[in-house]
């Protein structure tokens, strides 16, 4: 029987082992040296705001895998041989494989900072650094003053974690205004608002130069690039983006880049191994998206696809219309298609952003200069249907359309209030001044 | 993890002073216990609710108000009370030793013997009583006034908790009127219009209202004439029409979460404990077997207290015990059949069961016809059946286990396991109704805040993660799953039956040929 062996329980490991059971016989072990079984990543934060344990962040119970055959193995794979078809993991073991998935993931960036290894500095990927915050920052008495560098998705993360421990937080930001290299102004400029209301100390458009420890070989204090400002501290979060975790892989015949190599197949180089989820590298990139997909819901969606092909099914990898979403301490954001923030904007782009008065809620849609058609949007503060969206991006709906039928992609809980006349009322207005 | 504990979850000095005049509030009526004889009765039972009420107001008030709004579940699994900490059994430990002296030692609360004036904590609510219905309290009176004092103050810091969320608010005023209204202020109004009325909690339809069909509480509102009457109808109509009415257009959640006082209480009292129901698959098949026993014994149990006092000849009454018999196998029958007839296949090997349950309740009730005497029932005194199931259903599950137990085993054990008024709702909730969970699409990112906070111990996260609609018998619309989750995943609404049960193997947001595939088999 065809033993498929898979590097990494994250989702794309865990939907891919679980998509073969569906389809066949093979024997699966998913080998993985973080925790014994799968967790949610993205709910690290709530473990460290107390809204969950540990053991509510695992999808599926214990039993599960034995139930489903598929046998796990903490442990780190240390090196990959692909002649013999070898494992060697750190522990001296050996493990043979016919076919091997590499779905190990992430880990946090570092660029060379002076002090970026000192105690007390880490980033926030893996279990293992939430309880390395926990040691280093328990509450506001052992951690006086927190330094976050890097303004994405993790690090507003972070900020909201540690303020919910009434810790005070210092955001350095590089870019001029929120993550907007992503979002467009009216949006970034809206989620900096709210970041200053959870009275974050937010730093926009600037760098970190050093890192300073104190005789414990811990941190003390940051140091800022543009005006030299010494900022004492007890703790710097390190989220200035992601790269491929596949160190180990460096003296295997695969090919990488910055991450491994793939085709539109999800096949390497070398037959029979694979790779899926954050830590692959698309050849080109596909569409509108980045050859390195460090989502969630890409990681599913590989797992799904490549258990195809395994099982003899082959198939590219061709996901649909984009869609992602995060929060950002309160105001949740989602977005369907593509709406570009100033720096990426393609010429045909045009935008219609509305904003409520209480500045907690606007939205953002991108739609094509000439023909009018439907782009995308960009939501923030009120919930909308994934589905509706996908539908009429995939029905090349224009904004007109997508503008008098918003209502029916709500998917705010009942007896909210709407806002899609007003919303109507100003596109109305902006058309007649054009 | 950590010793030193979190520091956000220190309270602040108001919030100190506020747990002071509850604890005060709550001193005054335990000296009452202990039988310290107040002289101005009125003055203090006003004092001690009055202490409790300000008290959990100024406290929610400085919990909630300083921050903005949004989720406020900071900290839960790090307090002792919320965490099944040591103030958790505390709590719990209190809470069980209330209800048990309350069902089983009234005596100790103060209630008169025969003939005497109360004394006690009971003698502290006469003037209330006196006030509201012109009669001395009873230990009843007692639970339902805490019991309304409690769904209020918690259902405001409830209300401040959820002051972001319109679905959360409205149901919460409406725990909270028809608590008031209709488990408190009018029963004791009909009393005063008419003394020969049976307690009557509108509100609380058979089965959950066990008693209704007693001897003594039909006879009560037979003799109470035509309003008597016309409450006793409405009370089958509940029953027979408007229930099946409102869950096939809203789902179970027009009661269970709006309307009901075992709900109110979970909700408003319970909300901080609702993350402790159990999650696993054991807790969920310990779940069906139970709740659906208890709705099996509170059928039987009915039926056979009803049959006991009809007659056996059409002179006296035309219900007579072969009729009413034959009706109830009747209309089970019926039930039965449509259900298979039009549910069979989607129900699978749940339809073994159901039909082994029907058959044996069947069963069970020809063999009382058979072999019933005048005073004995499966050989047993007519009686006891009855008792036996207020007191092990009634008492000790919906109040001593049910509510005692919150801080243990989250604030619904009693809906979820023994309630048989949730069983039935459930049932049609599950079969026919509008009412789903809609998923969102490709969006969930198995966080588990949604299935962390259901205090059903519904796994949505189980669903909502492939995609799947939860509809779920068990499901009683509280929305919290929707309102925590980080993602909007989840939507509770009204729509139409077909494709509201969506089994997917692959999300939206993939290959659409791949779906395709996949999804259509
Ligand atoms: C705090 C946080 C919040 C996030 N929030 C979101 C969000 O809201 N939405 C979203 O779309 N995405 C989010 N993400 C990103 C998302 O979690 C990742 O894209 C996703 O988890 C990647 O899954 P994966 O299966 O590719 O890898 P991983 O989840 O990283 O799993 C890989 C596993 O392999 C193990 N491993 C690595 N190398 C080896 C080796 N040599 N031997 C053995 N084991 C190894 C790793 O320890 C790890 O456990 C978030 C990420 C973080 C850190
Ligand atoms: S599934 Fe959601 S709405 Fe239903 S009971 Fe659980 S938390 Fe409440
Ligand atoms: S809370 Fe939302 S995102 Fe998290 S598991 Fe539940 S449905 Fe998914």
């Amino acid at each position: 029987m065809q033993h498929i062996v898979i590097i990494g329980n994250g989702i794309s490991g865990v939907t891919l082992a679980r998509h073969i059971r569906k389809l066949s016989d093979y024997k699966i072990t998913i080998i993985s040296s973080e925790t014994e079984y799968f967790f949610s990543r993205t709910a690290l934060m709530y473990i460290y705001m107390g809204h969950m344990k540990f053991e509510h962040t695992q999808p599926y119970e214990n039993w599960f895998w034995k139930k489903n055959r598929i046998d796990l193995k903490q442990a780190y794979v240390s090196e990959v041989e692909t002649e013999s078809k070898t494992l060697h993991l750190a522990n001296g073991e050996k493990v043979n494989y016919d076919k091997l998935v590499i779905a190990t993931g992430s880990k946090p960036n570092k660029f060379g900072w002076p002090g970026q290894d000192l105690k007390g500095v880490m980033g926030m990927y893996h279990k293992q650094d939430l309880e390395n915050l926990e040691v280093y920052a328990p509450n506001n008495k052992v951690c006086k003053r927190a330094v976050i560098v890097g303004g994405g998705l993790i690090g507003i993360e972070l900020a909201e974690m540690l303020s919910s421990r009434s810790i005070p937080v210092t955001f350095l930001v590089r870019e001029s205004s929120f993550w907007n290299g992503v979002l467009p102004e009216g949006e970034s400029g809206m989620i900096n608002r709210h970041i200053l209301s959870h009275h974050i100390d937010l730093r926009l458009s600037t760098n970190l130069k050093a890192i300073n420890a104190n005789e414990a070989e811990q941190v003390k204090s940051v140091v800022i690039e543009e005006t030299g400002e010494e900022i004492p501290c007890d703790v710097v979060g390190l989220t200035a983006g992601v790269t491929p975790n596949i160190d180990f892989l460096k003296s295997s015949k695969i090919d990488l880049g910055r991450g491994v190599l793939v085709n539109r197949h999800l096949e390497t180089n070398i037959e029979g191994v694979y790779a899926i989820g954050d830590c692959a590298e698309q050849h080109e990139a596909i569409g509108n998206r980045r050859p390195i997909e460090a989502v969630w819901y890409t990681g599913r969606m590989m797992g799904e696809t490549l258990a195809q092909t395994l099982c003899g099914n082959k198939r590219a990898y061709n996901p649909g219309h984009w869609f992602n979403s995060a929060k950002f301490f309160d105001i949740e954001y989602q977005t369907y298609g593509w709406v570009h923030g100033a720096k990426g904007k393609p010429d045909y782009e045009k935008q219609f952003h509305w904003i409520h008065e209480d500045d907690d809620k606007c939205i953002t849609i991108a739609y094509h200069k000439d023909t009018d058609q439907f782009l995308g949007i960009n939501t923030f503060g009120i919930r909308m249907r994934h589905e509706t969206f996908d539908r009429w991006l995939t029905e090349k709906r224009d904004i007109h359309y997508v503008m008098e039928h918003l209502a029916e992609a709500n998917f705010d809980p009942e007896f909210y209030a709407a806002y899609e006349s007003q919303i109507f009322e100003l596109f109305k207005n902006r058309l007649q001044l054009v | 993890m950590s010793l030193a504990k979190p520091d956000a979850l220190q309270i602040t000095n108001t919030q100190k002073v506020a747990i002071l005049a509850g604890v005060v509030g709550l001193f005054i009526m335990t000296l009452a216990l202990f039988n310290i004889d107040f002289p101005q009765k009125g003055f203090f039972l006003g004092l001690s609710m009055g202490l409790i009420g300000i008290g959990t107001i100024v406290y929610s008030r400085a919990a909630y108000l300083n921050k903005l709004e949004g989720i406020k579940n900071d900290g839960t699994w790090f307090k002792s009370i919320s965490s099944r900490g040591i103030w958790g059994w505390i709590v719990g430990l209190i809470l069980t030793g209330f209800y048990i002296v309350l069902y089983f030692f009234p005596q100790y609360l103060g209630l008169a013997a025969d003939g005497g004036s109360n004394t006690g904590l009971i003698s502290l609510f006469d003037p209330l009583s006196l006030l509201l219905s012109g009669r001395p309290a009873s230990q009843w009176f007692v639970y339902g006034t805490l019991y309304t004092l409690a769904i209020l103050a918690f259902g405001y810091k409830f209300m401040l908790k959820y002051r972001h969320n319109r679905y959360q608010q409205l149901r919460t005023i409406s725990v909270m009127f028809f608590q008031l209204a209709f488990a408190f202020l009018i029963p004791e109004f009909m009393y005063v219009m008419n003394n020969d009325l049976p307690y009557y909690d509108m509100k609380s339809v058979w089965p959950l209202n066990y008693y209704i069909f007693d001897e003594w509480s039909v006879k009560g509102f037979i003799s109470a004439g035509n309003i008597g009457l016309a409450l006793l109808i409405f009370g089958i109509l509940s029953i027979f029409v408007f229930t099946p009415i409102l869950t096939y257009k809203y789902g179970k959640r027009w009661y269970c979460s709006w309307v009901c006082g075992c709900g109110g209480l979970a909700e408003t009292v319970g909300d901080p404990f609702r993350q402790l129901s159990s999650k696993k698959l054991s807790a969920w098949r310990f779940e069906r077997w139970m709740i659906h026993l208890v709705l099996v014994f509170s059928v039987v149990m009915t039926t056979a207290m009803v049959y006991s006092y009809l007659g056996y000849s059409h002179n006296d009454f035309w219900l007579t015990r072969g009729v009413f018999i034959s009706l109830v196998i009747g209309f089970l029958t019926l039930v039965f059949i449509g259900v298979l007839y039009f549910k069979g296949r989607e129900l699978g090997t749940d339809a073994k069961y159901g039909a082994i349950g029907f058959f044996v309740v069947i069963a069970a009730l020809l063999i009382m016809h058979f072999t019933g005497t005048t005073d004995k029932l499966f050989y047993i005194k007519s009686g006891t059946l009855r008792s036996a199931y207020g007191l092990y259903i009634g008492s000790i599950f919906s109040g001593v286990i049910g509510t005692g137990f919150y801080p243990i085993l989250g604030s619904r054990a009693w809906c979820r396991f023994g309630c048989p008024m949730a069983a039935i709702l459930g049932f049609q909730q599950r079969l026919f109704s509008k009412f789903r969970i809609t998923t969102n699409g490709g969006q969930c990112i198995s966080c588990g805040n949604c299935s962390t906070y259901c205090e059903m111990g519904i796994d949505v996260r189980a669903y909502a993660q492939k995609g799947e609609n939860i509809v779920r018998s068990s499901c009683v619309g509280c929305g919290i799953c929707s309102a925590v989750c980080p993602r909007g995943v989840l939507k509770l609404e009204n729509d139409t039956m077909k494709g509201r049960i969506n089994p997917n193997e692959i999300l939206l947001g993939n290959d659409v040929d791949l779906m395709k595939l996949v999804n259509d088999k």
